[in-house]
């Protein structure tokens, strides 16, 4: 029997007494086999408040971080490479150091987790958006488009996401030249991931879209006359969307593991605007002499923020996985 | 068998000329390449002369089939930065990145293996349990990371391996280079290949450790625990001889997540091999380089993807009943 809270307790007992389910959306979240589940796994939980604390970090920052490292008025060259505070010729005002130009690497990591969360959520939802249409065209049509689609999925399966990532990258670089790139850096990077990441969506979606179409309901809205395209997008979709959520959240931590990588390779974003990765590539210059925690902090906070992400993808795939209940 | 292998390399093929087109689109269509080729004093004259002499004003399909006829013979053009021919290039670059690359896949599988073994073995010991955890913070942490950490503590910190390059390399034949043979260039191997190697390891050891798990609990493994043999005996005779059918396909299909990884690793440690000249060429849009690199590693990945599926129908009999 799992563990069973009093407000849950509470919760179900109304749930069943027939309760008007005024409150209910709230409690029956809370009773659900996937809350019990959550709760279950201690590291879980765990993950979700860390999760939950870096996003928060990360969205906050202009109001959490104690300065603006954007900000030129208050940066000073003069406070450059500081060690954090508990080393030697530290500086109170920097908690975890400063980097090369004097910014404050603590506000730094999270402005940078920032950059970093926006691009990965930006690619994943447009790997999404791809992987879907596609998965769904291809599932619901057949025959010839879904062939050819899916064809192009296997090809492009045989490849590793950050091989193409950075072939895109740099036909982008020759497509636009140099001087656009600081400016484009941001599209192009979440055209190059979501162009990588689009196959797992297509061939999951495709998968349930053929198990769908042949059911009833699907064939009941065919015979009244519906359009193809809205029974797609309403009737199909929604019954299509569970394994979706997973591989979106797995591929979150992918996303952000390769823009980061993209970025501390040089092709991702520019120092004007620093992911944690730029930060670790700019810090990466620094190991040698000594300064350290210029690549090693931000490095640190990527780990933790994908450790988490990750922790809190492994659950759902097993939570939603009807053989494992 | 014959019909199988036929129907997997037509396959192969086709996927190697999509991948073809896509490389010659990129070689042709993305920037002039005679403006990479020439200098600005060039005279238009001169300019539609050699673009004659080059055959860009033949048809579309006519030059396709030609780029496709010269790569087969590893022709891919001059690099736009080095000014040389691109295969020669390579050629001079492969020893080191396949070297790297053999010695991860080696780490992987010589570490891997005991460590899946031991934790699928004992499940609920202390150590099987820090494999588990330290296997999770090794899936998280990206490769350029893990090298960075590696360079910090033993190349900065102790001072003891060399943090960039391949140290001393012996002339082999005519073109291959090795660094097996001195001490430096072995020592310059060690942190690139556990760089490189880690997420395979990890990889490696979760697959045994599952597989073993559920090969435990067969009936053919509990028959042998009854007739009364040792437990060394039932354990790697009978088990893990199961075991490795799936780690034999995981391990040929990593073969080529290594080579494009070799890419990080190859940057962190400033390794001079094919990933390394790549990144290079996608910084500086050398296009000849980029599609001549997307043409080989294609070309490894369809090989082994090939070879892989042959040797899984060889080895697993049941895919071979019941097929025409």
């Amino acid at each position: 029997m799992p563990y069973v809270s009093n407000e849950e307790a509470k919760a179900a007992v109304q749930e069943r007494a027939g309760e008007p389910a005024a409150q209910g959306r709230l409690s029956r979240i809370l009773d659900s086999d996937m809350f019990h589940s959550f709760l279950r796994s201690k590291v879980t939980v765990v993950a979700a408040i860390g999760t939950f604390i870096l996003f928060l970090l990360a969205f906050l920052a202009p109001w959490v971080a104690p300065h603006n490292p954007f900000d030129l008025a208050s940066i000073s060259i003069l406070d450059a490479r500081v060690p954090p505070v508990w080393m030697e010729y530290a500086d109170p005002r920097f908690i975890l150091g400063t980097d090369d130009q004097g910014r404050d690497l603590l506000s730094g990591i999270f402005y940078g987790m920032r950059i970093s969360l926006i691009v990965g959520f930006c690619s994943v939802i447009a790997a999404a958006v791809l992987g879907i249409s596609l998965g769904l065209i291809a599932g619901y049509t057949g025959g010839r488009t879904d062939a050819i689609i899916m064809r192009i999925a296997d090809v492009q399966l045989t490849f590793p996401a950050i091989l193409i990532a950075l072939l895109i990258d740099g036909v982008a670089a020759g497509v636009f030249g140099s001087i656009d790139r600081e400016v484009f850096a941001f599209y192009i990077l979440i055209v190059s991931l979501a162009l990588s990441f689009w196959v797992q969506y297509a061939r999951t979606v495709r998968g349930s879209t053929m198990v769908e179409k042949n059911k009833e309901y699907v064939q009941a809205a065919r015979v009244i006359g519906i359009p193809a395209i809205i029974i797609m997008i309403r009737h199909i979709l929604p019954n299509v969307m569970g394994p979706v959520m997973v591989i979106a959240t797995i591929n979150l931590a992918l996303a952000i593991v390769t823009e980061a990588t993209l970025s501390f390779l040089g092709v991702g974003m520019p120092p004007t605007q620093p992911s944690l990765g730029t930060l670790i590539a700019i810090g990466n210059d620094f190991l040698y002499s000594g300064e350290w925690w210029i690549a090693i902090f931000p490095g640190l906070a990527l780990a933790l923020l994908v450790l988490n992400v990750n922790l809190l993808g492994d659950w759902l795939r097993d939570a939603l996985n009807p053989k494992l209940r | 068998m014959i019909g199988f292998a036929t129907r997997r390399l037509l396959q192969a093929m086709v996927v190697m000329l999509v991948v073809a087109l896509l490389a010659f689109t990129m070689f042709r269509f993305v920037g002039d390449p005679i403006n990479q080729m020439v200098g600005i004093e060039t005279s238009i004259e001169e300019r539609e002369a050699l673009r004659e002499r080059l055959g860009l004003n033949d048809p579309i399909p006519v030059q396709f089939a030609r780029f496709v006829t010269q790569a087969a013979q590893f022709d891919f053009g001059t690099s736009y930065q080095f000014r040389q021919p691109v295969s020669e290039l390579f050629a001079k670059r492969i020893p080191a990145t396949l070297e790297l690359s053999f010695t991860s896949a080696l780490f992987a599988l010589v570490v891997g293996i005991p460590m899946g073994i031991y934790a699928g073995l004992n499940r609920e010991s202390a150590i099987s349990k820090l494999f588990l955890s330290v296997s999770l913070v090794g899936i998280s942490l990206p490769t350029f990371f893990i090298g960075i950490l590696l360079i910090f503590l033993f190349s900065v910190t102790l001072q003891w391996l060399p943090s960039f390059g391949r140290g001393e390399v012996v002339q082999v034949g005519s073109w291959w280079t090795t660094g097996f043979l001195t001490a430096s260039g072995l020592k310059a191997l060690i942190l690139p290949s556990i760089t490189l190697g880690l997420y395979q390891m990890t990889l490696i050891m979760r697959l045994i450790r599952a597989e073993m798990l559920e090969v435990i609990r067969t009936d053919y493994i509990k028959f042998a625990r009854a007739r009364g043999l040792p437990d060394r005996l039932v354990h790697f005779r009978h088990a893990l001889k199961n075991t490795l059918v799936p780690v034999i396909t995981i391990t040929g299909l990593q073969l080529g997540a290594i080579i494009a990884f070799a890419t990080i690793t190859e940057t962190v440690f400033q390794w001079p091999g094919m990933g390394l000249m790549f990144l290079q060429a996608v910084q500086n849009v050398d296009i000849p380089i980029m599609s001549a690199y997307l043409l080989l590693t294609a070309f490894l990945f369809v090989a082994i993807n090939f070879i892989v599926d042959i040797l899984y129908f060889l080895i697993d009999p049941r895919l071979r009943v019941g097929r025409p």
